[in-house]
């Protein structure tokens, strides 16, 4: 199967207050096939939100992006906003944490729905409603909820809103940034199930983009592990956790609890590198429980793990 | 387990009970509306020892975070019991709660808001011993306070004293927290999700150091949403439903021979880190109801998979199941 989303040496860099320049997303290079899911793993600062971001577009004006962006053949980000806008949310569709963020809080949930399809010219009047309707059914929210302004909706039937608001104009691709970190296990169990469903019935693309460990084990088939800007491995999630190459994926699993036995979780000590200045080296050595002299000068590539 | 010096357990809660108005608004005070309550907690009872860490499990609105506030007096209960090493404190004033204050201590879940931004660490560390009159003299103070960053492992105690908040990272921020905590030297510590905003692989040296603590004595109830840190860190676990514990006991027990349909169906819907781990999930549909409209009879039959006829009339109470010691469950259809 093709790649239907290829992210080429992708690199994001945001301008400082001060005049520096904060090197966030460092030559990430990742492919999620058509039907694929892909979790961007990693914990905060290491660039997976920036990632995700770029992707769609939407970095924040004090921020550069240079890299391709390839959806199916097409350079999203080759030139700027005009490439970009006729395929974002029609192509390429993102959730977010707290959909609060995605959801307009003065305008009711189905206004919301229809004004996105009718804005990139997918339905007009009632056939958008229609759709509306039929949208809100398929993540499990009853149609008549379409009139309610997201405030009425509990934290689990918001995420299913913004979840629908994504799917409306059916985009390809799919990008879920920690759709359910702030929702209990239960409700996150309801949301993941409906992803998947969602992902197998429509043949969508999932990128996956959190800090959680547990969640992308059970979702994705494959996962990229991001540190301090850049992917240090990647490959099926049943190779990262079974047989981990990385000493940082390694101590990554190892420092995440687990219900049913394994260790006592440990610690990573330290604290990721600051991205505001070249870093010498490996980024993760000094934290590294196996580092040796090569790691101080030598910036290692990311490439197959020797068999 | 062991008791304190006085011969009591370190913390008895007996069917306690929390209730919220609702608030009516100015159209529905005039026009009388009958008050609603939101029922938080409806009769819990529980009991900590020294040395011991209960985690009080739950999803949002269960009443686990008015629990863990209402033992240490922060809200008042409207019935039951609360003995502080073998003393009710159900009742008491403010003035007189003063000196067991120090005995008690709390930390929370966001270590960007739980120091204030203006003062270095030294200062946050000493001013709960400013507050009680503690500590003797400044010189005795500032050995009170190494040793408290001392045993939260911000070592040496020198690089922390004078920093900032904001010079340190999630995870220094909440050592600083806990320093302070346990600077007065509390029996008793409540940690309302003290890593839930902490990146993954700073939790475990936080949880870790919480666990030495317990060690030396501490007694510590942990509020937590995350099932996994519990079933890793905590003696006991103690689940809690719309205000009610339905499932307690030894913490190996209740994460392997869950008794309560509830605790089962919240078990297998936790992801594992382990993706050839694919058990069948229980997923129960829509979400707990509010506080305000408890169901009748077990207030969990509406989403229970198991429920039958009597299961909306009769309140189950906590009974003993399962093989291990001090294992209980509230339903009627798990008996001993």
């Amino acid at each position: 199967m093709s790649s239907l989303l290829e992210i080429e040496d992708l690199n994001v860099w945001f301008d400082l207050p001060d005049g520096g320049e904060l090197h966030a997303v460092q030559g990430v290079n990742v492919s999620v096939d058509g039907g694929g899911r892909l979790g961007l793993v990693g914990e905060s600062g290491c660039g997976k939100t920036t990632t995700a971001l770029a992707l769609m577009g939407l970095l924040p004006s004090n921020a550069s992006a240079a890299g391709r962006v390839l959806l199916d053949g097409t350079d999203l980000l080759a030139g700027g906003e005009e490439t970009m806008r006729p395929h974002r949310w029609v192509d390429v569709a993102i959730v977010f944490q707290g959909a609060m963020n995605a959801l307009n809080p003065v305008q009711t949930v189905g206004a919301q729905i229809v004004e996105a399809l009718e804005e990139h010219g997918q339905a007009r009047g009632r056939t958008a409603r229609a759709q509306t309707g039929e949208l809100l059914e398929a993540v499990g929210i009853p149609a008549s909820r379409a009139s309610r302004y997201p405030h009425e909706l509990s934290g689990g039937m918001r995420q299913r809103a913004a979840i629908a608001m994504a799917l409306s104009c059916k985009p390809q691709v799919l990008i879920a940034d920690e759709p359910t970190t702030a929702l209990d296990v239960m409700v996150q169990a309801q949301i993941l199930e409906l992803l998947d469903a969602l992902c197998r019935d429509f043949g969508l693309a999932l990128l996956l983009v959190t800090h959680d460990l547990p969640v992308v084990a059970q979702l994705c088939d494959r996962a990229a592990v991001m540190y301090a800007g850049e992917i240090v491995e990647s490959g099926p999630v049943d190779s990262l956790y079974h047989e981990p190459r990385h000493p940082y994926t390694r101590l990554l699993f190892a420092a995440t609890p687990d219900l049913h036995g394994g260790d006592i979780p440990v610690s990573i000590p330290g604290s990721p590198p600051r991205l505001d200045r070249v870093l010498q080296g490996c980024p993760f050595h000094q934290r590294c429980d196996r580092a040796f002299a090569r790691c101080t000068d030598e910036r290692p590539l990311l490439k197959p793990p020797a068999t | 387990m062991s008791t304190t010096a006085n011969g009591h357990r370190l913390l008895e809660v007996e069917d306690l009970v929390v209730h919220y108005p609702v608030a009516r608004g100015i159209v529905g005070t005039m026009t009388r509306q009958p008050e609603k309550l939101v029922r938080a907690v409806e009769g819990i009872s529980f009991s900590l020892d020294r040395g011991e860490l209960l985690a009080l499990v739950g999803e949002s609105g269960c009443g686990k975070t008015t629990t863990a506030q209402t033992v240490l007096r922060l809200i008042d209960p409207v019935g039951g019991r609360i003995a502080f090493d073998g003393r009710d404190i159900t009742t008491l004033s403010n003035k007189t709660l003063r000196p067991l204050r120090r005995r008690m201590q709390i930390i929370y879940q966001d270590p960007y808001e739980s120091l204030d931004p203006r003062l270095k660490v030294h200062t946050t560390i000493e001013e709960p011993l400013v507050i009680h009159r503690a500590g003797g003299s400044k010189t005795q103070r500032a050995e009170l306070i190494r040793d408290a960053l001392e045993r939260v492992e911000l070592t040496p105690p020198d690089l922390f004293l004078d920093r900032y908040p904001h010079e340190l990272s999630g995870g220094q921020r909440q050592r600083v927290a806990i320093a302070a905590s346990i600077v007065l030297g509390p029996e008793l510590l409540v940690a309302d999700e003290p890593v839930s905003m902490l990146d993954v692989s700073v939790r475990a040296g936080v949880l870790t150091l919480l666990d030495r603590l317990r060690e030396g004595g501490l007694g510590i109830l942990m509020i937590t949403h995350d099932l996994s840190t519990a079933a890793r860190f905590a003696d006991r676990i103690a689940v809690m439903y719309l205000g009610r514990i339905v499932e307690e006991g030894p913490a190996s027990a209740v994460v392997s021979d869950p008794q309560h349909p509830y605790t089962k169906a919240l078990l297998s819907v936790v992801p594992s880190r382990d993706p050839r781990e694919r058990s069948q999930p229980q997923i129960l549909t829509g979400e707990a109801p509010d506080a305000v409209n408890v169901p009748s009879g077990c207030r969990f039959h509406p989403r229970c998979p198991l429920a039958v006829d009597d299961c909306r009339t009769i309140d189950p109470e906590l009974e003993r199941v399962g093989e291990a010691r001090g294992h209980r469950a509230a339903c009627i259809l798990v008996r001993r």
